[in-house]
């Protein structure tokens, strides 16, 4: 058993880099062996720089180029950039349109943390803008249909949106684990059959009325006893004086920010559910049941869907009319993946397009169309989405060459441990 | 011949080779292909070192080793897909350098992958010629390219017709398809790697007769494959790799047996895996009884399998590669539905129990890919350490996740199981493989379990590891702990069991003493070749 196999030129064990070749199925190898993570599912699942410093520096990076992308778009268009962002900047400090924008940024924020909920575990949730549709028609009606004393009136509606955002929502999931229908083609089929359901129950003869004096359908509204009132006490209280009315129930968008926060990485579930998004089948051989996570996850996001409408349905329209705010679910994809499915980042990313959607009009003053705006949003995304990328790859080849340099230089918790 | 004139035609680039060899019945002075002490190093581990290979116009040569000896490494380079840290690559006599796998088509090395790469909605035409598209006009000249892979089909004997769906073929046609796909784009060096991994013996047969009509056309196939039966009949040279370096090139196929180069393969100068005394106690912790698996096509992959493995007792289970074994233990830990059969743990039957339930219950699993079913590359050491164990402390508390707790046992195993690493907040990927594979049998022998499974706990990690790994086997099997061992590396099967099995299409054909057995007697059984005991 020695003949031809190279005078039993054996490894010596442990002097220097065994001799052993990765394995044909898994390769061991940090560097090349295993398959990097495709680009789009790294953006959806919340990967990205590490470090401190890159994590806030990249989409600083972004942001500025962005920004150079956008100006060069403005001169192309004919318009002086600088004049142009200044008075966006301009308008968009004013007092009245940081109200505006604030109250934008919860809605999208509500909408974009129900986005990344599914992301995080890689389901794809389009369906957000019909669950929060439906959501708040129906606990709109059902506001409107019953005086209960304070807390407990809002605390329904509420309950009812997220109660039937989740069930909208759990649809798909079911349909995904037992029939195995894509979660993105059932959730934007349920959209259009929401449309349809709130269209044939939004008439007199059901669950809503005509306003007098317009051609308006609304559900009734919801009493005095059911609203909730503006922030703007409160921030008068702590110095903030501000001219139109914040959102009261901007504390419930902080809230469920944290909540998200807190689960995802203080709770088992939230381990399963950021395992399930990484590595399907590490999860699955770890004894998480993937179907099970997949309804769970697809009612999680269904229910904060279902409260995208609250603040502005108890804090402004108090009703469900025909000029309820559409397609939010969307703009909340968009926002998600610039925020990263972080819940800080989504905040910014929400904060960043309701400015660009509230200083749209001011554009048109400067013989820019408004439309720039959604052009803007997108080169942003675009922007953010590849530059994280980017860093992200660039930061694990110098991890893996930082692991190697530092065990060449002897520091190893393995050793450090066995002496200590 | 009356395609003749058009055969020539196609086969342009490999006329004069051809007419040489004709010729003259001798090899050719340059060779096909010719590596010479290539070494390609990855963090931690080398791959391949100084490997010189040459390898002959107008022969089928096959390249044997243990899974993880760095065959496929070494294919990676003489295609292009990653580059050699030292050494050279010479094809027809010159020197080359290939930075991706165009360079290497474009000097005429192809390569058949073992999981097929095609489009399963477009015909097989469209698959040949996707990439490569004749154009005439400015639009895809269909015509030609049938008439062309037509002539090909016929000269090489590669039966298939062009106008069929993807879809609708089995799985040896869909290999004729990838070879095609490779001769269209002008190869004359195919690498066909475990070809036959996925065939059923006919069509293994019928890819040997294809094989002969390539080289007896001129091509040169460079075939790799640990199946040695296999092996000896379709080659007409044989090299062995192992642990990243050539122990024996070129032997004549007529004057090896099957024995000598499993002894090539697995070597002798390996840490001899060996158990002293038995620790086999009387109380059996797993009694799996006839359990069958069926795919989703209603063919059994677990066939009526039946064992038991008491505390204390480490089972192997000797099989080739595919042959029910991944299904069996990913039944075993309820990763898939039994079809029939029952599964006790302890005597309880544990059956239907999900996953989580039987790790909970004290089932530890090593799994055989580490980084698709073992590990998420992407999260730091002590979310991995977490992993299979995140409903128990000390990872968790409750509901919740114990950070400290966890970062304070992955140091533990860090320590205990010597990973080398840094820290603990490094990602999973950036470990070499070994410390990956340390870090999840630390993580698995954690929590007190009852049984192990292990499935290819030292593949492809160096001779160190694999000795660490093997003292802790042996430790916790004198705790009594349960073993279910499944491996390629039969030297450690058989001196790591105390009771060996030997699976073959996902029956259980035959019970040998590991005592006794040699790795030779043991791989013919595997084939299914071997008396049966």
């Amino acid at each position: 058993m020695s003949e031809p196999n190279g005078g039993g030129e054996g490894p010596s064990p442990r002097k220097d880099a065994d001799p052993s070749g990765p394995s044909d199925r898994s390769d061991p190898s940090g560097r090349s062996g295993p398959e990097p993570v495709p680009a789009w599912q790294a953006i959806l699942r919340g990967l990205g720089p590490r470090g401190l410093g890159l994590r806030i520096g990249a989409p600083v990076l972004a942001l500025l180029i962005s920004l150079v992308i956008t100006m060069i778009l403005l001169r192309v268009t004919g318009a002086d950039p600088f004049s142009s962002v200044q008075s966006m900047v301009d308008y968009g400090t004013t007092e009245n349109s940081i109200v505006d924008i604030v109250n934008r940024a919860t809605r999208y924020y509500l909408s974009a943390v129900a986005v990344a909920i599914g992301f995080r575990m890689a389901l794809l949730n389009i369906g957000v803008d019909g669950q929060y549709r439906l959501a708040a028609f129906l606990a709109a009606a059902l506001g409107g249909a019953l005086t209960l004393p304070a807390p407990f009136g809002q605390m329904l509606v509420i309950v009812a949106a997220m109660v039937v955002g989740g069930l909208w929502a759990a649809i798909a999931g079911v349909l995904k684990v037992t029939r195995g229908v894509s979660e993105v083609l059932s959730t934007i089929m349920l959209n259009a059959i929401a449309t349809g359901l709130i269209a044939y129950l939004l008439n007199d003869q059901r669950l809503a009325e005509v306003r007098p004096g317009s051609n308006n359908v609304a559900t009734p509204r919801i009493p005095d006893e059911g609203r909730v009132g503006s922030l703007n006490g409160f921030l008068s209280a702590i110095g903030i004086d501000l001219p139109g009315e914040v959102y009261g129930l901007l504390p419930l968008a902080i809230v469920v920010g944290i909540v998200f926060w807190v689960v995802l990485n203080h709770t088992r579930f939230g381990f399963d559910l950021k395992v399930s998004g990484l590595s399907p089948s590490a999860a699955r051989a770890s004894g998480v049941d993937a179907r099970r996570m997949v309804v769970y996850t697809m009612v999680a996001s269904g229910v904060v869907a279902g409260l995208i409408g609250m603040p502005e349905l108890l804090g402004a329209s108090y009703e469900y009319s025909l000029n309820f705010p559409a397609g939010l679910g969307f703009t909340g994809i968009t926002v998600a993946l610039l925020g990263r499915n972080h819940p800080v980042g989504i905040a910014l990313a929400a904060l960043l397009f309701g400015f660009l959607d509230q200083t749209s009009d001011v554009l048109q003053e400067v013989d820019v169309p408004k439309e720039i705006v959604g052009v803007m949003q997108g080169v942003v995304v675009l922007t953010v989405v590849i530059v994280y990328e980017l860093v992200r790859r660039w930061e694990i080849r110098l991890q893996q060459r930082a692991v190697a340099a530092e065990l060449a230089t002897g520091h190893d918790l393995a050793r450090e441990g066995s002496t200590s | 011949m009356t395609s003749g004139a058009a055969a020539h035609h196609v086969r342009t680039g490999r006329f004069e080779a051809e007419f040489e060899a004709e010729g003259a019945l001798v090899p050719d002075q340059v060779p096909a292909v010719r590596l010479t002490s290539i070494t390609k190093r990855f963090p931690g581990v080398v791959a391949n070192r100084d490997i010189d290979l040459t390898i002959e116009r107008g022969e089928v040569h096959a390249l044997c080793g243990e899974n993880g000896a760095g065959k496929s490494t070494l294919m990676k380079i003489l295609y292009g897909m990653q580059r050699p840290d030292e050494g050279t690559i010479e094809v027809e006599g010159e020197a080359v350098s290939f930075r991706t796998p165009a360079d290497a088509i474009d000097r005429g090395i192809g390569m058949v992958h073992q999981h097929f790469k095609l489009a399963d909605n477009l015909t097989v035409l469209e698959n040949v010629i996707l990439g490569a598209e004749p154009r005439r006009f400015g639009r895809i000249d269909f015509a030609s390219a049938r008439a062309k892979i037509r002539e090909m089909a016929q000269a090489y004997g590669l039966r298939v017709d062009p106008d069929v769906l993807v879809e609708t073929l089995g799985v040896g046609e869909r290999q004729r398809v990838e070879i095609l796909k490779v001769l269209y784009r002008g190869a004359r060096v195919l690498i066909l790697d475990e070809p036959t991994a996925v065939l059923v013996p006919q069509e293994v047969d019928e890819l040997f007769g294809n094989l002969r009509e390539l080289r007896a056309e001129g091509l040169t196939v460079l075939f790799i494959s640990h199946k040695l039966d296999e092996v000896l009949t379709v080659a007409d040279t044989i090299s062995v790799i192992r642990r990243g370096t050539t122990v024996a090139t070129r032997l004549d196929p007529r004057e090896t047996t099957s024995r000598r180069l499993a002894e090539l393969m697995v070597g002798s100068e390996l840490p001899t895996p060996e158990l002293r005394e038995s620790t086999v106690t009387e109380d059996v912790q797993l009694d799996v009884s006839g359990l069958t698996v069926f795919t989703p096509e209603g063919r059994p992959v677990v066939d009526d399998v039946s064992l038991r493995i008491r505390r204390g007792e480490i089972v192997g289970l000797a099989g080739v590669e595919g042959n029910g074994q991944s299904e069996l233990i990913e039944t075993i830990m309820g990763i898939r539905h039994a079809d029939a059969g029952t599964v006790l743990f302890g005597g309880e039957d544990v059956t239907h129990w999900t996953t989580r339930r039987r790790r909970e219950a004290g089932i530890a699993y090593i799994p055989e890919d580490r980084h698709r079913h073992g590990l998420v590359l992407e999260g730091p050491l002590w979310e991995n350490r977490m992993l299979g164990h995140q409903t128990r402390p000390p990872n968790v508390r409750g509901p919740w996740v114990d950070r400290r707790g966890a970062r304070r046992d992955t140091t533990r195993i860090v320590q205990a199981y010597d990973v080398r690493t840094p820290g603990i907040d490094v990602p999973a990927a950036a470990l070499s493989g070994g410390n990956q594979q340390k870090l999840i049998v630390g993580r698995e022998m954690s929590g007190e379990p009852r049984l192990l499974i292990a499935a290819h706990p030292t593949r492809g990690i160096d001779v160190g590891a694999q000795a660490a790994i093997w003292d802790h086997l042996r430790q916790a099997r004198a705790d009594g702990l349960a073993v279910l061992l499944i491996s390629a590396d039969l030297e450690e099967l058989i001196g790591m069991s105390d009771t060996l099995h030997v699976i073959l299409r996902g029956r259980l054909v035959a019970e040998v003493d590991p005592r006794t057995v040699t790795p030779e007697e043991l791989g013919s059984a595997m084939t299914g070749a071997g008396a049966r005991s």
